[in-house]
């Protein structure tokens, strides 16, 4: 069993800062964390792993500094990690980014032929959840996406038992392998790992890849130059008539209220959940 | 690729059990606003088993046209069954804007369409607008973690994809003697070419919101004077369907357990409703909600920095405006048999 | 079996850093155990790096280290409820190499500082607590951890994890500490545009200032306040004992926001927008509490070691000197092979030879002083702006007048034996 996870570094958008003044994200303050949907990923291969043995590699593509996730990824329990670097990828939007994922996954391929790809179900600092669902698509496997249970890996039939989170409730989905599964959170809680895997995990020097190590690259569908998104504004959002206070009695406070929020009444619904 | 041969602004139209999403309705209407403007027919496309019924509702929430696939393959969502229904309709077709709804299926969806048809997709959008001239989707989404909006384009390429949060655009009244016309499409489908297969679909609608994830949150502070007061707190959000936070004091009293702190040690939340109850507005609590949409303070005292960043502040005892606000809601909600609906 | 390292150091601020890079560019299989996400995402500095141990340790870090501004003047306020008395010093040769001192922002610098640790070949453990010492036969012979498999071993343990070193205290080396010996420092990062701080703080783009705060900074209680430039932010922080902060019930924060709405300084943040808060405790027992600092397989570190200038707020330097000290010793005990706690007590002396402990000798009273006679923060300065209102009020008084009613008021409120004592033991304090 051969597992491929892929994992992205993210400025930890918790403690993230903007410049007001020019709408830029400041870097600076932000620490740079593995995505931690991907840590949830890394964790569920962990745990298959136990079951079928085999291999976990992780597979990441960022600035040289991204070498971090993979040794973050491999304090939770990957045995191998690459991480594909280049000018040439920067700029990469959704699309672009799958594309320079699967031409390396192509590569760790061929030398271990991969049984499944496991991503987070969004990175947080971008939020769309495309790049997963983008790979499956470019190595023509199916996607799951939005996974919260793993079972029943047959290795003989080639086939796995997935629970897949929905709007309200789940479904249970039988895929054959290889496929592509994007994990939330709640599939795993991230074990402490052991201090062996640490220290292994502080000595590792993941393997890097430049694009020349890739092969049959369309340099043309990498980066800027392959992403059909471009970034046309940023601005804050507008806070609407902010500080008013209310006056009068109680009651009056109350029913003021009442007819704001009721202006607002798209907002205000019996439905808690995003 | 030439870029006029698009025309038209579609939807996908999500439907489970033969019940169309909310969000689709929703998209309806945002849709309709951007086909006016780009003077060219709106469209929503129906995917499933048995679905044609549902296409005159389609209609009646403002499509012009309405393109169906039934087959008995399309009965679940799949990926791989959906895509191949989709790029046959939008490579016939060629609409220059498709909306999804951002919904698991629609997000899933949305990605792979966007792949083999090698265009632009924005995720989560939660404002859209067109440039006319430039016949340019503006979709516009919440950056970094929600402190500040990007507005994506996609110039060079067709047709220009969006998934849309739901509850952000609003659906138009229906009309049921609107007209448009319904296409049907065939498409060659094999159940045993399918590499998925849906076993059993589970509703379960009863489950808790997390915090980060609510639309409406109910925080109560040390204000609230000892823990038989702060259930007061828990009755109010409970009345309106809100999720209950509170701030570090109040966890470290031990009223709530820590998975409920709003603040830099707690969440970090960014609802659209925030009530924040007698919290005198700390730093660090500040940081965990500062970025909610619509902010309501109440506290007695009326230098509290809370309401530097409230959208609207009441000064006055929470245990007297409390039971007023709840009251309020339970009398709108008995007036519309059961539901708080303000229309 | 577990692995074996040559130096254990537990906890990556600036004296265990110091003490790895050293280590480690001297050869020795360093491991250092931090038990936060990263180096400084637990440490809380009033964000002044010193130069001239840094330096030791890095020569000419300014040119690669992510510091926030050189500092150029230093200033000091006594300051009254609605008023302040000033006095600093602002000088140019800070403005160019090899500069004085810089404001820092923690988070950054210290993982930066790490960083060059890892690269000299030390090998660096987030995210982990050590919960004691592993001690066989008398002697420290490795730590656990909370990890699974988490016993490691080393031939010597430097304990650098904090001013509550519970390490030291398993190993007996302290007690607890007393309430009046730790203080509770708490501090904002405020951002604000570089054009508003420059114009604000009268400075170029690549000059800092620091502004110490005494008097009503602290709400009456013993202690300091402190505001410092970043690049396009501000430190701003209070300190005072814990003792003193349970005495007047205080929560941290009240303090902090009494010193923001504090009519001298409010002016200063005005339209900034706070992004970070932090409360962190500083040893401040100075020379009386250092305790033990050596022991068989074990040295004690910075903080953890109550190294603390609290008068000056000079920590990061103390912690990073002993780091090196430390590292010195563990290589002197190698080359003869004994770990043994006569061996390793070259570093105590090493110490004492040290400005540190010379400094904090020379400071030892201060703080003892200062908490025993509150009179020096609540009387002496809102008599000093007094004095300087009446002295610049122009009234038509002749100056000499002035200066002989305003010595008839102190003299009226005090007593002039008792002002001459005061100023005697402050003195002895501070000489």
């Amino acid at each position: 069993m051969h597992i491929v996870v892929c994992v992205k570094q993210v400025p930890d958008t918790k403690i993230i800062k903007i410049n007001p003044k020019t709408n830029t994200l400041d870097r600076r303050s932000a620490p740079a964390i593995l995505n931690p949907y991907d840590a949830h990923a890394v964790q569920e291969a962990v745990k298959i792993k136990e079951n079928t043995g085999g291999t976990i590699s992780v597979l990441s593509m960022g600035p040289p500094q991204a070498t971090a996730v993979i040794k973050k990824s491999i304090e939770i329990g990957a045995d191998r990690g690459f991480l594909i670097t280049d000018r040439a990828f920067a700029g990469a939007d959704t699309l672009a980014t799958s594309y320079a994922l699967s031409k390396a996954l192509e590569r760790i391929n061929k030398e271990i032929p991969v049984d499944m790809v496991i991503c987070g179900k969004h990175a947080i600092d971008g939020d769309t959840g495309q790049v997963g669902p983008g790979i499956a698509r470019r190595m023509d496997i199916p996607p799951v996406t939005n996974v919260i249970e793993v079972s029943e890996v047959n290795q003989k039939e080639k086939t796995v038992l997935i629970k897949r989170k929905l709007t309200s409730g789940y479904e249970l989905i039988q895929s054959e392998m290889p496929c592509l599964l994007t994990v939330e959170k709640e599939i795993n809680g991230i074990e402490y790992s052991p201090m062996p895997n640490m220290i292994k995990a502080a000595r590792y020097e993941p393997i890097i890849w430049a694009v020349s190590d890739l092969e049959n690259v369309d340099r043309t569908q990498l980066g800027l130059k392959g992403s059909p998104t471009i970034v046309g504004k940023m601005f804050t959002p507008p806070r609407p008539e902010g500080g008013k206070r209310l006056e009068g009695s109680a009651d009056e406070q109350v029913g003021q209220l009442m007819e704001v929020l009721m202006e607002k009444r798209d907002l205000l619904t019996m439905q808690s959940s995003k | 690729m030439n870029l006029d041969d698009y025309r038209g602004v579609w939807v996908f139209i999500e439907q489970n059990d033969s019940k169309i999403e909310g969000v689709s309705l929703e998209l309806l209407g945002a849709g309709r606003k951007l086909a006016d403007k780009l003077q060219v027919p709106l469209a929503g496309f129906l995917l499933g088993h048995d679905v044609k019924p549902l296409a005159n509702q389609v209609i009646s929430f403002g499509a012009d046209v309405v393109y169906v696939i039934d087959h008995l393959v399309l009965k679940h969502y799949r990926t791989e069954s959906f895509m191949k229904g989709v790029m046959l309709l939008a490579q016939k077709y060629k609409p220059e804007i498709i909306l999804y709804g951002a919904t698991p299926n629609g997000k899933d969806l949305a990605s792979a369409v966007a792949t083999d048809l090698s265009t632009g997709l924005t995720a989560d959008t939660t404002m859209l607008d067109v440039d006319v001239e430039n016949r340019l989707l503006e979709a516009s989404r919440p950056a970094f973690g929600g402190n500040i909006m990007a507005t994506i384009l996609c110039k060079k390429h067709r047709p220009q994809m969006a998934t849309v949060r739901p509850k952000v655009m609003k659906a138009l009244d229906p009309d049921s003697s609107r007209l448009g016309k319904i296409i049907e499409e065939k498409i060659d489908l094999k159940e045993e070419e399918m590499r998925t297969k849906v076993l059993q679909i589970v509703n379960d609608v009863t489950k808790k919101a997390n915090l980060a994830d609510a639309h409406v949150i109910v925080c109560g502070g040390k204000g609230m004077g000892d823990f038989q007061n702060f259930q007061l707190i828990h009755e109010l959000a409970e009345t309106i369907g809100a999720s209950v936070g509170g701030t570090r004091d109040v966890v470290e009293a031990g009223w709530l357990p820590h998975e409920q702190q709003v603040g830099q040690t707690g969440e970090t939340v960014t609802p659209k409703i925030y009530f924040a109850i007698g919290i005198s507005g700390a730093i660090q609590h500040v940081v965990g909600m500062k970025n909610s949409e619509f902010i309501i303070a109440i506290n007695k005292d009326p230098n509290a920095p809370i309401f530097d960043v409230a959208t609207y502040g009441i000064v006055g005892d929470a245990m007297e405006i409390v039971p007023k606000l709840i009251e309020q809601f339970k009398q709108l909600r008995s007036e519309k048999g059961g539901e708080i609906s303000y229309a | 079996m577990p692995e074996k390292f040559d130096v254990i150091i537990v906890g990556a601020g600036p004296a265990g850093t110091s003490c790895a890079l050293t280590c480690a560019k001297n050869g020795l299989n360093v491991l250092l155990i931090e038990r936060g996400e990263y180096p400084g995402a637990k440490n809380v500095m009033g964000g002044v790096l010193y130069r001239k141990q840094m330096e030791e340790l890095i020569p000419e870090f300014w040119k690669e280290a992510p510091l926030e501004r050189p500092v150029i003047e230093q200033r000091f306020w006594m300051m009254d409820k609605e008023s302040v008395v000033q006095f600093g010093y602002k000088g140019l040769e800070w403005a160019v190499e090899p500069y004085n001192n810089f404001t820092v922002l923690r988070a950054q610098f210290d993982q930066w500082f790490a960083n060059k640790a890892v690269e000299a070949g030390a090998l660096l453990i987030n995210e982990t607590v050590v919960t004691e010492c592993i001690v066989e036969n008398g002697k420290v012979v490795g730590v656990r951890t909370d990890r699974p498999d988490g016993e490691i071993f080393a031939d010597v343990v430097v304990l650098a994890d904090g001013v509550n070193s519970l390490l030291s205290k398993q190993l007996g080396f302290h007690k607890e500490f007393r309430p009046d010996e730790v203080a509770l420092t708490v501090m904002e990062v405020i951002n604000l545009p570089k054009e508003k701080i420059n114009d604000r703080f009268n400075l170029e783009d690549n000059q800092g200032c620091t502004i110490e705060i005494f008097g009503d900074s602290t709400k009456g209680n013993l202690g300091t306040a402190f505001l410092y430039t970043n690049k396009d932010s501000l430190n701003i922080g209070v300190g005072t004992t814990l003792s003193s902060m349970i005495k007047a019930k205080l929560k941290p924060y009240e303090l902090l926001d009494y010193l923001k709405n504090h009519p001298m300084v409010k002016p200063m943040l005005a339209g900034g927008e706070s992004a970070e808060y932090l409360a962190h405790l500083i040893p401040e027992g100075g020379y009386r509490s250092v305790p033990k600092v050596a022991g068989n397989g074990v040295i004690v570190v910075g903080d953890a070691a109550q190294l603390v200038n609290a008068i000056h707020r000079e920590g990061s330097n103390m912690a990073m000197h002993s780091g090196l000290l430390a590292a010195e010793s563990i290589l002197e005990a190698k080359s003869r092979g004994d770990f043994s706690e006569a061996s390793l007590n070259i570093y105590r002396e090493k110490l004492f030879d040290s400005f540190i402990i010379k400094d904090l000798e020379k400071y030892k009273d201060a703080a003892h002083t200062f908490e025993k006679y509150p009179q020096y923060f609540n009387d002496y300065v809102p008599m000093m702006n007094k004095a300087m209102s009446k002295f610049f009020t122009v009234d038509g008084t002749p100056k000499r007048e002035k200066q002989k009613q305003i010595m008839k008021n102190v003299t009226a409120e005090k007593g002039t034996l008792k002002v001459l004592q005061d100023i005697y033991r402050a003195w002895k304090a501070v000489k």
